[in-house]
């Protein structure tokens, strides 16, 4: 079979699609945006449920409800837009043609194989285990099947990401080193890679015992390399979600990193250090010691929280840069407050930074410490972390790059572009809500998947502070809204796609490779220019920086302290 | 467009600017001092899980917990269908706490500022150990026998709470624990 060589250029950015990745890149889009409508309709059963004054739901349909939700969207949303952003970063980015197109579909279909049936598999009521399904509660048969076919799937896109950075190499589409971008989605293949191969390792054999075939499944080795799965998963949504920033900083500002060197240094240590936080999960379980606690779930030595600092620094470090060299120079902000705030691509992609560093970051650190973990884990405040971390950070990041996106991959219109302007205020500021008020109520103890906090009829109840009741109603309205900015998302996206506008160029067409590809981009001056003040070239960013970290201090100690007052342990 | 552009120079040949390089020395210094914090804690800290715990059969762990009851069983709580045993184990002494589909067994009454080493085991599946309002949170594994030695500090009736799902009735695994 030939090789398909044909490439269209986008008339307003310039970028270069090849054919094959261009559809594969919107049918991982549209799939990904289908689990994400399933997983937002299941949170209105979860949010209503858990709201204790509307408790909407029975309890055998709330776990359900909440096992499909957990699997739809952090698993199956985010991967299928991943999968899309790995063959952007690669063929799209890199101008060369995707390796293996006839392989990457067959991945694509068994992705969606994969998610059907463990949709199904939660569907008949029987595997209703939480997105953890810790063993020994067991789930049907396809509950595995089909998170394995669908990892199988994934695997398969990541070798044929890989086998396209081969090829443009071979065929020298791109000089010198592979774009920041680009090297940012290597990062998350890298780990998505060693992530999937930990669900082989621990997937297949509770496939093999759920029938029948192996006898047992120990409790603790389940769930430590599950997490190995399970945790390395959403690290692979940190890199990728740190390259969409890094991306749409370039798109909205033409933005350069600082220096390439801190920047890539930063993703090298996720690499290194993101796979230790199976450890973050297994902080108060018994049979490990406390060494291997504190090595592993500080990553190292912090490494990796190093890395993502050094990340919420340089990606706003280089929009200051550029915005003070358009002359946006008064002041430490005039570059912020002049920044295109109506631009949802924008202010989705900011909302992310700010959200994922102030609320994940830090409240993911404070967690992640051994002996803090004691008053934390298992409480709802770890839905309120990783809200902030996975749907703030990474969803939020998603939705900015679609603006981008609709009108270059689906040469379409953006439809409702005032609704799209506040789509990402709605969306971010009421799920900072939900993550701010469910990790207060986890401060008071109130337990995660747990369906009647007010054990209605039970022999030994315990009443929670009314103040408990009062963060879980108020995670409740900031969940309703939230899911309203996430219809809103889905409303502007799906119109566009199917029924927006078409943006027609004239005398468009596919050529074959090379001829009348995009040129490449000019030498262009060094980046560091005397724009800035205190021989910084962002002060502004510095000081933004330096009110995270006092924030971050602040609020560990006073973690330290409140521990302190609970009972003496040992 | 930049996104698309790699750097000029080599990559890793590139100046460092000094924003960056403040910036990183900060928050490794800080991320050092957090990893610190933990083994601080383990040698001045009141709060610390030991490091003990034994693989354990549900029966021979069950046995053990029946002849606590029988040892210092002090009364029964709880409706006429479904009584718990309440035990007042001398203090020092070794506690078994079982945690099963879906209950506490059986329920304890410490005395304040002494110190049990509580065993904790589940008979089947996964459990949480919730101490509310303490909120004093520990993984409960099926097949491991955790030891963890408390002191209980202020006089009061205490719930323990299961926070790990398992299963339809998670929500009615709720006892008592008091504390004299």
């Amino acid at each position: 079979m030939p090789v398909n060589r044909m490439f269209r250029t986008d008339p307003a950015t310039g970028l270069v699609f090849h054919q094959s990745a261009d559809k594969l890149m919107r049918w991982n889009a549209v799939a990904a945006v289908v689990c994400l409508l399933i997983g937002g309709i299941l949170a209105l059963g979860v949010v209503l449920t858990r709201w204790q004054a509307v408790h909407l739901l029975p309890p055998d349909m709330f776990y359900q409800v909440l096992t499909a939700h957990g699997i739809n969207m952090l698993i199956f949303w985010i991967i299928f837009f991943e999968m899309a952003v790995l063959y952007f970063a690669s063929s799209t980015l890199l101008k060369c043609r995707l390796a293996t197109p006839r392989i990457a579909w067959a991945g694509f279909w068994l992705m969606v194989l994969g998610a059907l049936i463990n949709n199904y598999s939660v569907l008949r009521g029987d595997s209703s285990v939480m997105f953890t399904s810790y063993a020994p509660m067991g789930a049907h048969p396809t509950f595995y099947l089909g998170l394995i076919l669908f990892a199988v799937g994934a695997l398969i896109a990541c070798f044929v990401f890989f086998g396209t950075l081969v090829v443009a190499r071979a065929e020298r589409t791109y000089r010198n080193s592979v774009p920041l971008v680009t090297f940012g989605a290597i990062t998350a293949a890298i780990i998505a890679v060693f992530t999937i191969a930990a669900g082989a390792i621990i997937l297949i054999p509770t496939f093999l015992w759920s029938v029948g075939l192996v006898e047992y499944i120990d409790s603790l080795m389940y769930k430590t390399i599950w997490w190995a799965f399970g945790h390395s998963s959403q690290q692979v949504n940190v890199a990728a979600h740190v390259s969409v920033w890094y991306a749409i900083a370039a798109i909205v500002f033409g933005a350069k990193p600082m220096s390439e060197k801190v920047s890539r240094t930063a993703f090298l240590l996720y690499i290194f250090f993101l796979q230790l936080a199976s450890a973050h999960h297994l902080l108060t379980d018994p049979g490990l010691t406390s060494n291997w606690k504190i090595f592993n779930t500080s990553y190292a030595m912090y490494l990796a929280v190093l890395a993502s600092m050094v990340h919420g620094l340089t990606v706003p470090g280089a929009i200051e840069v550029a915005q003070r060299k358009k002359g946006y120079t008064q002041g430490l902000f005039e570059w912020l407050r002049k920044a295109p705030w109506g631009n949802p691509c924008f202010s989705a992609m900011f909302i992310s930074l700010v959200g994922f560093g102030f609320l994940g970051g830090i409240s993911g650190v404070m967690m992640g410490t051994e002996q803090l973990n004691l008053i934390i884990h298992n409480t709802i405040y770890v839905p309120g972390h990783f809200h902030a971390t996975v749907v703030i950070g990474t969803t939020l990041a998603f939705m900015g790059l679609t603006y981008f996106l609709i009108p270059v991959l689906f040469r379409r219109e953006l439809a409702f572009p005032t609704m799209a302007k506040y789509q990402p205020y709605v969306f971010g500021l009421a799920m900072s809500g939900v993550a701010l008020f469910l990790m207060g109520a986890g401060t008071l103890g109130v337990p995660r998947r747990h369906w009647d906090v007010a054990f209605a009829g039970n022999a030994f109840p315990y009443e929670f502070p009314g103040a408990a009741w009062l963060m879980m109603a108020l995670a409740g309205i900031s969940g309703i809204i939230a899911i309203v900015g996430g219809g809103m998302y889905l409303l502007i996206t799906v119109w566009s796609v199917f029924l927006g506008k078409k943006i027609e160029t004239p005398g468009f067409q596919h050529v074959r490779a090379r001829d009348g590809m995009a040129p490449a981009a000019p030498r262009t001056g060094p980046v560091i220019a005397g724009h800035g003040s205190a021989g910084m070239v962002a002060p502004g960013t510095f000081v933004l920086a330096m009110v995270f970290l006092t924030a971050f201090v602040l609020y560990y100690f006073v973690n330290w302290k409140y521990l302190s007052t609970v009972w003496p342990l040992k | 467009m930049t996104i698309s552009s790699s750097s000029e120079r080599v990559w890793w040949k590139e100046p460092l600017e000094r924003t960056e390089l403040i910036w990183i020395v900060i928050a490794l210094i800080w991320c050092l001092i957090m990893f610190f914090m933990m083994p601080y804690w383990h040698i001045y800290g009141q709060q610390n899980l030991a490091n003990e715990a034994y693989r354990a059969k549900p029966e021979d762990f069950a046995r053990k917990t029946e002849e606590m009851i029988a040892k210092y069983k002090v009364r029964e709580e709880g409706p006429d269908n479904m009584k718990v045993p309440v035990v007042h184990p001398p203090a020092g002494s070794d506690v078994y706490l079982i945690a099963r589909l879906w209950s506490w067994h059986p329920q304890l009454e410490l005395e304040a500022g002494k110190s049990y080493r509580i065993h904790l085991m589940s008979m089947d599946w996964l459990h949480g150990f919730s101490l509310q309002p303490e909120n004093i949170n520990i993984q409960v594994h099926p097949g491991y026998e955790h030891v963890v030695t408390v002191t209980p500090t202020r006089p009061g009736t205490y719930a323990i709470i299961c926070n790990e799902y398992c299963g339809v009735n998670h929500h009615t695994m709720a006892s008592r624990l008091y504390v004299k």
